[in-house]
Parts: C-alpha cells; structure tokens; sequence
C-alpha cells in the first residue's frame, strides 16, 4: 500500500497518472494524517472534510475525462493569508474571524485551474507579522523537527509556518506561503523544505491579505527543487487584477532544473559573514561554494556594503505600507465588531481587540513613521536606502549571476525563547533575506545539512530579478551536492 | 528621537486602536527600541537619492475605463457584522 506522506509532488502525480492510486484516495490519507497531526502541531487553521474530497472527486472527475493538468489531483496546503471561495479565510487573525471571501486570489485559483486539490488552509503569524508563528490567533503552531536527544518542541519559523509544518510531516505534496521579509524561505529552511520567493510580480498578490504590498510575494514551499519549480511556474503569470503583476511570459521554470552550471559566476557577499554566527552554518556555506565549484561555477567575492541597513529599513517601511493597508480594518463591513459608544469608539474598541500585541505594533510604528514631521525623517529616508540596496544588487550582478548566502542565521529555536527578548532579536531573523525582498529580486532556500544538534539549515540563492530559471539550476546544483535526505522522527501522529 | 508615552497615546488615537492603557509603558520601550535601532540608517549617505517606492520596473497599465463587475449585493454584504436591505449598517456617524 502506498505510504501518501513519503511521497514527492513528481512521484505523486506519477502515481496519479499511472492510476496507482486516485485523487479521492490521497486526499483520504491526507486527511486522516491531518486530523490526526493537528493536536500535536496545531499547524491548520481550516481542515474542512467536505471541502476537500469535493475538490479531489472534481479532480478524479477530470482525469476520467481525460482533462488532466499538470498538478492534477495533487493535494496541496494553502496558507490562510489566501482567499479561498467559501472556505474561512482569517490571516490567524480575531478580527477577520468568521470571514469566508466571496471570490477566489489569483494564485490558487491557477493552482485549481492545474488540476490541485486542497487539503487545509494552513495557520500563519497574524497578518504575516512575526518569524515564529508564535503570534497566531489560534496559538503557536509546532515544528515536526526536534533537536537530537531533546524533546523540547521547536517553532517551524513563519510567518507561513503552518505550511511548512503541514509539509514537513508530509501532510501535502507542496504548499502556498507568503514572503514580505523572509516568510517563505526562512521557515522552510528550518524545516528542511525548499522556499522560493519570485521576482516581485511573477505572482498575483490579488486575493491575497495584504501585508506591505510592495515587498509582498506569494510563493510555493515544496519538498524539493523541482517540485517547487513546478508549482513556481503554476503559480506564476499576468493578472490585470493586480498591477503590479509582471505582463511577460512565465518560462518553462521546471526545465531549469538538472541544467548544468559549469561558466556560473557565483557571487559570495562578504558583508553577510556576521559577526557571532553559529560555526555550522558558516561551514554549511563554505561548502556550498564548493560544491558549486566541484560542479564546474567560478566562484567571485561581491560586496553588497547596504546589507546592514536592509533590515532598519524594512522595519520602517513594511509597518508604514501595513498601517495603511490594515485601516481597512474596521468592523464595518466584514469581520468582528466591538459596539462602543460612537462610530470612533466602535472602531477602537474593534481593532483593540481583533489585533495581536505584534500587529499592533507594527502598526503604531507604521503610524508614527507616516505621521506629519516625522514622514521625510523615516519613511523617505527608508525609501531612498531602498533606492540604494537596490544599486548594490545591481553592481552585484555585473560580476556574478547568482548570489550564494546562509538562509538564517540560526537553526530552529525553541517555543516561547524569544519571549522576554526585545522585538528586534526576533526580526534578526530576516537579516539574511529581507534584501530580496526590498530589492523584488528571486532567492530561495534549499536544504543543505544538519548541525550538530540535528536541525537542518538551509542555503540561500539570489539571482536578478526575472531570472528565476537561473535560480532553479542553482538551487538543483546545491540540493544534488547536499544530498540532504533526513526526515524529521515522527512523533506527531 | 524618542516617544514618550503622551505621544504613544496620540500615535494609538491616530492609529485607531483604543488606548492600551495597561501596556503604555512597555509599548513606549518597545517603539523606542525599534525607533533607536533604525536611527542606524542616518550613517548612510543620501544625498542626492530619489526615493524607491517599488522594484517594479515597468510603468503600471491603463486598463479600459469599462464596467467589469458589479450587481452582486448579497456577495458583497455576506461578510458584513450588520446589515440591512442592501446595505450596511454602521454606527451613527452625524448628528
């Protein structure tokens, strides 16, 4: 009988092409898995039965059509910052509770269009706001990743951890996540899954929960390279309900996977060796540049002197762009409203209580950064060291093509272990991938090893922006060289 | 520069969320913590640097100034916490 949680998005929809086993019949053994993980890893936020065999029947009811697409019947895990027709849809937030959108976002509509079917909507830091998926409405979601000899339960990194913690445990053949600051690539790599993050556009952002629309991407989180490739390229395409939604051709991004990368400059930048990084993930980066050396890339020292300023930067403009997106907030016309006194009252005494302590925050700092005398000393200054990070990448990528870093800068931590700290310690945490995400370029994690406490760590690929294919052979260079096959220990189910 | 909390109310007034008035004290560290740590970006030189708004890099389109939605009332109203024969109902707002 076939083990549905140790399979790839390729093997699976091998096996649903070759009719080993049906759409309805994976999607059972997914559902069992995920009622039966949910109590241990609290990584859903929707797990809707009926829902979901509807869309694999829908699935199997094509296949017999012979209408099969390229993810046909595949189940997969979406994030609840996702509009999903009918299906409660709260961004792991109080004051959307109860919210199930009329309409479908443009990503997961072309991921149902492909033929994939939905297992669960999956749980997120609330609004996307945090690096732990601690600050979920519905409590923090659990990493099937332990350190050896430690039963201490670890966070999976966010904010999209519910998907990679869905994933991890084999509960989906891939997965939806969003990244505004490192929230596709820095939980998959601490759960040693693949993250991509697109060029800024490659994406539709409609339907999808506002963060900081100019630094917000959706992405896919996959089980390996390629199979993230494949979900890239689904994902991908023009949407004219989104403006800022790129207009060219999505290229074959699967194609590029297996593509050899003899003649690849690839640039190391000096600037993301941190003082008081942990010694594995300093070795883990050595011998990445190896092996992409073995494999025949010239390996270049580059300088990106803005690195530093990324993260102070982004801490100035993604809370300024939230504060204005999540006015829309209000309790008027949907979600939950608190009654008070007056139209004011009833607004604060809303937000008050629909808000977490970090979506809060964010928001008075974003309020305060955009409030009169103080606009031109925060918010332009940030926007015109965007203008410069921007520049660095530019100057980078004349003397390389891609960019090889460390994708966090530390493994998984422990639930609750950066409670007393200041905020800031926790938003070090997108040190490494946050200039992407100011600068629209593609990056991606790949896993590429264990520390010496067992917990994987991943590396980071950068390449310009549209050239995701690029990425891809990297990223297949590194996933090959590693040869990274650990598993986490099941003990959630 | 710094707040104080007098400005932490204001900034929560301007922000819409009702006072946290138990959390005053620890909120005004927290901003002043964030607000002190980005003061890092005042060692970069800007002179003469327009600001980035977007990475995009191509001008954003104009579509056809043409009606491509609309008459779905009961859509649009399903989500609302009150409503009433086609609309939504909100607290009095003028006297």
């Amino acid at each position: 009988m076939t083990d549905f949680t140790t399979l790839t998005l390729h093997e699976a929809l091998d096996g649903l092409a070759k009719k080993d086993f049906s759409a309805r019949e994976a999607m059972e053994a997914h559902l069992d898995a995920a009622e039966a993980a949910q109590g241990a890893l609290n990584c859903f936020s929707v797990i809707d039965r009926e829902h979901a065999l509807a869309t694999a029947d829908a699935s199997d009811a094509r296949r017999a059509k012979g209408e099969a697409g390229l993810l046909e019947g595949a189940p997969l895990a979406i994030k609840d910052l996702f509009a999903v027709k009918g299906v409660e849809t709260t961004a792991s937030s109080n004051i959307l509770k109860g919210f199930r959108p009329p309409y479908e976002s443009t990503v997961t509509q072309n991921l149902w269009n492909a033929g994939a079917t939905m297992v669960a909507k999956t749980s997120m830091d609330e609004f996307a706001m945090g690096s732990s998926n601690e600050t979920a409405a519905s409590g923090p979601v659990i990493n099937p990743w332990k350190a050896t000899g430690s039963d201490e339960a670890l966070v999976p990194g966010g904010s999209s951890g519910g998907s990679v913690s869905a994933l991890a445990a084999g509960i989906s053949y891939g997965a939806t996540g969003t990244d505004t600051g490192g929230s596709i690539r820095q939980p998959a790599a601490f759960t040693g899954l693949v993250g991509v993050k697109p060029t800024y556009g490659r994406c539709s952002r409609w339907g999808v929960v506002a963060f900081a629309s100019s630094l917000d991407h959706p992405g896919p989180i996959a089980k390996t390279v390629k199979d993230a490739a494949l979900l890239t390229q689904v994902m991908s395409g023009h949407d004219p309900k989104d403006s800022t939604s790129y207009p060219g051709a999505v290229p074959d991004f699967a194609a590029a996977v297996g593509r050899s990368v003899k003649g690849l400059r690839i640039g190391i930048p000096k600037e993301y060796r941190l003082e008081g990084m942990p010694a594995d993930i300093e070795r883990l980066w050595g011998e990445g540049a190896e092996w992409l050396k073995a494999a025949g890339a010239e390996i270049v020292e580059v300088s990106l002197p803005m690195t530093k300023y990324a993260l102070p930067a982004y801490y100035i403009i993604a809370p300024a762009e939230a504060s204005s997106n999540l006015a829309r907030y209000d309790g008027m016309r949907y979600g939950q409203r608190i009654e008070g006194d007056d139209l004011i009252d009833t607004y604060e005494k809303t937000r008050a209580a629909g808000f977490g302590k970090e979506v809060q925050r964010r928001i008075m700092i974003g309020t305060y950064v955009l409030s009169a005398g103080y606009y031109d000393a925060y918010y332009v200054k940030a926007l015109k060291v965007r203008r410069k990070i921007l520049e660095d990448f530019n100057a980078a990528f004349e003397k390389c093509d891609a960019l090889l870093t460390p994708a966090t800068p530390s493994a998984a931590f422990g639930i609750g272990s950066k409670a007393k700290a200041s905020p800031i310690e926790m938003y070090l945490n997108d040190v490494f991938t946050v200039t992407a995400n100011i600068a629209g370029v593609p990056a991606m994690s790949v896993p590429a090893g264990l520390d010496a406490n067992g917990l994987p760590l991943g590396l980071q690929i950068i390449t310009k922006a549209l050239d995701e294919e690029t990425m891809f052979t990297v990223g297949a260079a590194i996933e090959d060289a590693a040869g990274f096959t650990a598993k986490p220990e099941r003990w959630w189910a | 520069m710094s707040v104080s909390q007098d400005d932490v109310r204001r900034i929560a007034r301007l922000a819409r969320i009702a006072e946290p008035s138990d959390r005053i004290a620890q909120l005004t560290e927290e901003l002043n913590g964030i607000l002190d740590w980005v003061e890092m970006l005042g060692e970069v030189d800007v002179q003469g640097v327009e600001p980035l708004n977007t990475a995009v890099q191509t001008p954003l389109p104009l579509r056809e100034d043409a009606v491509t939605d609309g008459g779905i009332v009961e859509d649009v109203l399903k989500n609302a916490p009150k409503s009433e024969e086609g609309f939504f109902v909100v607290p009095k707002s003028v006297e």
